[in-house]
């Protein structure tokens, strides 16, 4: 008998191809350079392996999921193991009907991110604005009788906006909105000083968003997630690593989480060699930061090890090239120095024509 | 806010699903799952059953009374409602007003 955790949730990337280009993109910095994509018979398979383990949900996401032509027999597959499936999405490339044929093959919800309210920041985060095709398919979502979760990913950017993306989602009967700021890693942590707001702007969008959380409850649920920069302690990052979650990119590689092929320390596993109960189980990368043997002082002393698990390996890799070091957004952390000094940065004023600086975005091969 | 008169079903994205590794009954909706202990499962299924007109809470309650012989009906009513209360902060119960039986 295994004495792994049992894995509820499985992420499937299914492409590392999208429309957009977001400043804060989850998917690894060099994407361009992944191999072929897993086709429909090699997901499939992965779905079948996933029900096995004990899998009840798997997110469809990416990159984009839209653009994969083959999503509808996905859908289909996953359905077949009876896995709970949400479709976590930009909603672009929008298409009614297509949302009706996944919606026929099973999907049970939707997320579609919104990157702005106002048309020019939607441009300078993503590269282009595309909110009105957005808003399209969230209500062809509700047309279908589809749960609506809105996503909306905080950064300085768009922060000030917290009551009108909450307006939206009313608008919209969205049974959730996500208001998850940026957390600093990849993608994000090449822009971190573009996207950190000041401290005054996440109390005051904190505030808001429970406001609105006892206004709705019942209706929408509202969730906030603060950057971990200004937490003082670490997040409880994927519920622990290697602990509730399953990713899967989209050339095979099976990871614990968004953001582990960064931690170039360990070495992953592709699911087209191995299974997914063998890589769960018995992968020694998998297995490097489960339970409390592998932490340091002060994790391992901490009343609260057993809430956060430690924070977020891979944010103790990018920060300190240490994925075994305590996570340097936690106050303890002798490294927190690090996290203050950005915060510091973002306290200070900026011009209004700074307000949008020339970020690095998200593309799988640099600009020519 | 629920009552004794209110008709419940789940909301439509919510699945009740046994789950083969526990053998428990879970609650599945959009990326989170909720297990259920045993008298939330008869709860849950229940408010599952596909009839023409929901149960009311009352009718709920007095079924799971029902099923509970031997244990105070207070103590009953009070689990029960505790839970049904729980889902409808999650958005989880689709509840309709009282309404005439045959409507």
């Amino acid at each position: 008998m295994s004495d792994s955790p049992r894995p509820y949730t499985l992420i499937a990337e299914l492409t590392y191809r999208c429309p957009l280009a977001c400043g804060y993109c989850s998917n690894p910095l060099d994407l361009g350079r992944h191999g072929d994509e897993l086709d429909t018979a090699a997901w499939r398979r992965v779905f079948g392996e996933a029900a096995a383990l004990g899998i009840l949900q798997v997110n469809l996401t990416g990159g984009e999921p839209l653009v994969r032509s083959d999503l509808e027999s996905l859908v289909g597959a996953a359905r077949e193991r009876d896995l709970y499936i949400n479709l976590i999405t930009s909603g672009i490339p929008a298409d009614g009907a297509r949302l009706a044929r996944l919606a026929a093959a099973g999907l049970d919800s939707v997320q579609i991110s919104i990157q702005d309210t106002d048309p020019h920041g939607a441009a300078w985060i993503a590269g282009r604005d595309d909110t009105e095709a957005k808003l399209e398919m969230a209500a062809a979502t509700r047309a279908l009788g589809l749960p609506l979760t809105l996503n909306v990913v905080l950064h300085r950017g768009n922060i000030e906006r917290v009551p009108g993306f909450i307006a939206l989602a009313e608008r919209l009967g969205a049974a959730r909105l996500e208001l998850a700021n940026t957390q600093y890693l990849g993608w994000a942590l090449a822009n971190r000083d573009a996207l950190l707001p000041a401290r005054a702007a996440v109390d005051k969008a904190r505030a808001q968003a429970a406001a609105a959380r006892e206004r709705l409850r019942g209706e929408i649920e509202v969730l906030f997630v603060r950057p971990d920069y200004y937490a003082d302690r670490p997040r409880a990052c994927m519920d622990g690593w290697a602990r509730r979650y399953l990713l899967v990119t989209p050339d095979g590689i099976a990871l614990p989480c968004h953001q582990a092929l960064g931690i170039t320390s360990l070495g992953w596993q592709n699911v087209r060699a191995h299974s997914l109960a063998d890589l769960w189980n018995d992968d020694s990368s998998f297995r490097a930061f489960r339970g409390e043997d592998w932490m340091p002082d002060p994790c391992r002393t901490c009343d609260e090890r057993e809430t956060d698990f430690g924070g977020c390996r891979c944010q103790a890799f990018a920060l300190l090239g240490d994925a075994a070091a305590t996570d340097p957004a936690c106050a303890l952390s002798p490294r927190y120095d690090l996290v203050v000094a950005a915060r510091l940065r973002a306290e200070t004023p900026r011009a209004a024509e700074a307000a949008r600086p020339p970020i690095r975005l998200r593309r799988l091969r640099p600009a020519s | 806010m629920i009552d004794r008169t209110s008709r419940l079903r789940l909301a439509r994205e919510v699945r009740l699903k046994l789950d083969p590794r526990s053998g428990k009954q879970m609650l599945l909706y959009p990326e989170r799952g909720l297990e259920l202990n045993e008298i939330a499962a008869r709860v849950a299924g229940l408010c599952a059953e596909e009839r023409p007109v929901a149960r009311t809470v009352a009718e709920i309650l007095d079924e799971m009374v029902a099923v509970a012989a031997g244990t105070p009906r207070e103590r009953v009513e009070t689990e029960v409602l505790e839970f049904l209360r729980a889902l409808e902060d999650r958005g989880l119960l689709a509840v309709q007003g009282a309404g005439p039986k045959d409507a």
